[in-house]
């Protein structure tokens, strides 16, 4: 018997790095559905598609850790179900793994817009390396790209199309870039900055249509305007990978209901990662983040349990983003909040937004201040009273904030 | 292949060949090297890669960039010859190099 992995992504490879930390010594293996060894996702909008990273940087470990560790990989397979009364899964080709517990680390898809002519070639998506590579193979200095989507994934995406020379707009439904992940405040700042570098939005803009006859050539918006494109990325979001949960009738509700161990409702069934919908301890509510530190965090949680080891300290959700020169660091989600404090100076692109709920810090976005991130992490942790007029003040050092 | 020399804090030291242009972070974790987290994967953004340089190799691995300094604060155990090993590219000038890992790679807040 053993512990099969369904995913090996990011977060599928870490719950086996995990397992073996934690001494566990049965079988262990993996079943994902890219033909690489497990790798990391981050890069691919950044260092990877402007050619700064190697495919070894981006494994997250060689083929040998896992021959030297017993754990089995099955490449470019899928899972066709979840058998929990007989504790196996049936991979496509019709195998049987039978597993004594399993773990769930599907990850999510990018989503899809069904519109006419996203079928075209040179309509692209950016989640895997296979996605990364396909746009990396075309991209020119002389490329138009149309991105659709101001999210993370779109707006990294536009920072490194602009590192190759290529023209770029970038299409955005709402009235904002970043409108469901960051304030107004930070949506503005990293507008004037991608603008700065040539990039051009369409805000408020819904598109209706990619035209051309094989090959995309424009983008046609609602308003019947074409923005005319060699190459369209489509970053919308994401979808969970929660069919094989739904189909052997594990409690999903736009993802996987996990508990604060990554169990789901049958305790010889995990989930982690993207896929999850999972508690927050410091929120006091069911989240689904889509982001390394979680799916970590969630692979420890897993391990931890799995192993019969003591339960790993809760962490607080963390992300980060690299756009040109700057790197924005968050901390915290910025749940009924009612007030922002703004640290530092935009104009000298470090500064931080503090998302205050009473006295309370619940989230900052720092953009070039790692201290700001750092110490605001651990008072948003420990829920640490603060005083409004030390936050705002630069010249008093973020350690002396609280009240 | 550069070889570099990762010290734990108990003093066992572990040799490994590393290929150029890998990170002495990625070398760490490629082989399951213990005290290294590396959270974030390499984009300088956790600090939970910290180690502690020779001291005699400190010239050739060169000063942590302005960032860097700043995640540094909030390392455990930081010292003078402190970087973060995502920010150090092997190359063969960097062979023999030793680094020393801290007993814990939490924030020392």
């Amino acid at each position: 018997m053993s512990v099969v992995i369904i995913g090996g992504g990011h977060g599928g490879a870490s719950a086996a790095f995990e397992l073996r930390r934690s001494g566990y010594r049965l079988p262990i293996t993996i079943v994902g559905d890219e033909p690489v060894l497990p790798y990391q996702r981050p890069p691919l909008s950044k260092a990877w598609l402007k050619g700064e990273a190697s495919l070894e940087s981006l494994t997250l470990r060689p083929a040998s850790w896992y021959a030297d560790n017993d754990v089995t990989l099955y490449l470019a397979a899928r899972v066709q179900s979840i058998d929990r009364g007989g504790r196996q899964v049936r991979l496509s080709d019709g195998v049987a793994v039978p597993y004594e517990q399993l773990v769930i680390a599907t990850g999510a898809r990018a989503r899809q817009l069904s519109i006419p002519g996203a079928t075209l070639s040179n309509v692209l998506m950016l989640r895997t390396l296979a996605d990364a590579d396909r746009l990396k193979a075309l991209i020119r200095p002389e490329s138009r790209i149309a991105i659709i989507g101001g999210g993370y994934v779109g707006l990294e995406t536009a920072a490194s199309s602009r590192a190759l020379g290529a023209q770029v707009v970038v299409v955005e439904r709402e009235q904002r870039i970043l409108a469901r992940v960051a304030c107004g405040k930070l949506s503005e700042f990293f507008s004037g900055v991608h603008q700065a570098n040539g990039v051009r939005f369409e805000l408020s803009a819904e598109v209706a249509e990619f035209i051309g006859e094989t090959q995309v050539r424009g983008v046609r918006l609602s308003d019947g305007r074409v923005i005319e494109c060699d190459i369209a990325i489509v970053g919308v979001g994401a979808i969970p990978n929660d069919e094989l949960a739904r189909a052997c009738d594990l409690p999903c509700a736009d993802g996987v209901v996990v508990d604060q161990h990554a169990r789901t409702a049958d305790p010889n069934i995990y989930a982690i990662g993207d896929v999850t919908r999972r508690p927050s301890q410091r929120y006091d509510r069911q989240i689904r983040l889509e982001s390394v530190p979680n799916a970590l965090e969630q692979a420890k949680q897993a391990a931890a349990a799995i192993c019969g080891a003591p339960a790993p300290q809760a962490e607080l959700p963390w992300f980060w983003s690299d756009q040109y020169d700057l790197k924005l660091q968050i901390a915290g989600m910025a749940f009924d909040c009612d007030e922002i404090v703004i640290r530092g100076d935009l104009s000298a692109r470090s500064f931080s937004i503090f998302h205050l709920r009473g006295e309370q810090i619940e989230a900052v976005e720092a953009v070039n201040a790692p201290a700001d991130f750092m110490v605001g992490r651990m008072l948003i942790a420990r829920r640490t009273a603060i005083v409004r007029e030390k936050l705002a003040d630069a010249t008093v050092p973020v350690r002396d904030v609280a009240a | 292949m550069p070889k570099i020399t990762y010290v734990s804090y108990e003093g066992l030291k572990r040799t490994l060949e590393i290929k150029e242009g890998l990170t002495v972070m990625e070398g760490a974790i490629h082989n399951s090297v213990a005290g290294i987290d590396a959270e974030c994967g390499g984009a300088c953004a956790c600090a939970t890669c910290h180690v502690l340089v020779d001291q005699e190799w400190m010239a050739k691995v060169g000063p942590p960039s302005d960032m860097e300094k700043n995640m540094l604060q909030f390392a455990s155990e930081v010292g003078p010859t402190s970087r973060l090993s995502c920010q150090i590219r092997v190359t063969q000038e960097l062979d023999g190099l030793v680094v020393n890992t801290p007993k814990t790679q939490q924030s020392a807040l």
